[in-house]
């Protein structure tokens, strides 16, 4: 199975992503489309480790892991404290900075 | 899953893409990886995120109405661009590129032993800020999460004043400190009203019950000790 499959793969999941994120107006929804653009990039990290033979690419890939599940939790703690006050995940909805 | 009315129905559709995602992890020499995917991501993090859905954003779905116009439209386009642009870069650079070797390289000892090994001693600092990373998003969601429920239980002053004047507490203002009224240092020395009378609350109860034994000679009272007269008035 040649690698770069897997990276087309990973370069459309980003692009879904990507729109996922300017489209809808959920936060949570949103929310979870940057999660699926963090998983294309550790496809896209695992797969050049394969290509290269070391296992870096797994590390870092591992260490972006980390990271967004502590992102996940701080995130989804602001939306449902925003829910609180607020009365409404819509994004569009917070918009007291407007000028 | 990204275009799902359902808000459910997406993270689900989520979930599943990060159990294939696991699987492909594991198809790359990546064991460990595709296993903490499962574990973390898809048990951890796509539950957090079903349990937020519960409590906040299910019955909210995107409304028709657009506030920026034109805006998906432009947001369609301008993702076929991107997604036409990456394949493009990638095919471009892979196919014409000449063929590499693709070596299944584990490192002595295994998936495992390998990345440990590269943790602790190329990626130690990382290893450390993650750590740190995950200490501070622990503590930032306890506090976001229950800033709420802890302030909302304190009764202000005005509202205790009130309750205070209604009569829901004992005195209407607190007892003062000891030594304000007294006139001595013994505790048998009842502290006087305004009017000279005796405060019923200053006096001890455990000296009170303890059977009183006359002195010979005649101590002075309280009343004596503040140089109140007979008859003598407030």
């Amino acid at each position: 199975m040649s690698p770069t499959n897997y990276l087309l793969l990973s370069a459309l999941l980003f692009s879904i992503g990507a729109v996922g994120v300017l489209v809808r107006r959920n936060a949570i929804v949103v929310f979870m489309c940057v999660e699926l653009m963090l998983n294309a990039v550790n496809l896209t990290l695992v797969t050049f480790s394969r290509m290269n033979g070391g296992l870096d690419g797994q590390v870092m890939a591992f260490f972006v892991m980390v990271v967004a599940a502590a992102e996940v939790v701080v995130g989804l703690a602001i939306i449902m404290s925003i829910f609180r006050t607020r009365r409404s995940s819509s994004i569009d909805d917070a918009n007291l900075l407007k000028y | 899953m990204v275009f799902a009315r359902n808000a459910i129905h997406s993270a689900l559709c989520l979930a599943g893409t990060m159990l294939s995602l696991a699987v492909l992890y594991m198809i790359q020499n990546a064991p460990f990886l595709g296993f903490v995917q499962i574990i973390v991501y898809t048990g951890a993090v796509m539950m957090l995120f079903l349990f937020v859905l519960m409590l906040v954003g299910r019955d909210s779905s995107d409304s028709v109405v657009e506030v920026l116009r034109g805006q998906r439209l432009a947001a369609l386009v301008i993702g076929l661009a991107f997604a036409v642009l990456l394949v493009g870069a990638i095919g471009g650079a892979l196919f014409t590129a000449p063929s590499f070797g693709l070596p299944a390289d584990e490192g002595a000892g295994g998936n495992v032993t390998g990345l440990g090994a590269l943790i602790f001693t190329k990626y130690l600092f990382a290893f450390e800020l993650t750590s740190a990373l995950l200490i501070t998003a622990a503590l930032g969601a306890m506090v976001l999460a229950f800033a709420q429920t802890k302030g909302q239980n304190k009764r202000g002053q005005r509202a205790t004043v009130i309750a205070r004047l209604r009569g829901e507490h004992d005195r209407i203002s607190p007892l003062p400190g000891p030594g304000v009224f007294a006139t001595g240092n013994s505790v048998a020395v009842p502290a006087l009203l305004p009017d000279g009378s005796i405060a019923p609350e200053s006096i001890s109860s455990i000296i009170d019950a303890t059977p009183i034994e006359p002195f010979d000679e005649q101590l002075p009272d309280a009343r004596a000790l503040t140089a109140r007269r007979e008859g003598d008035e407030g």
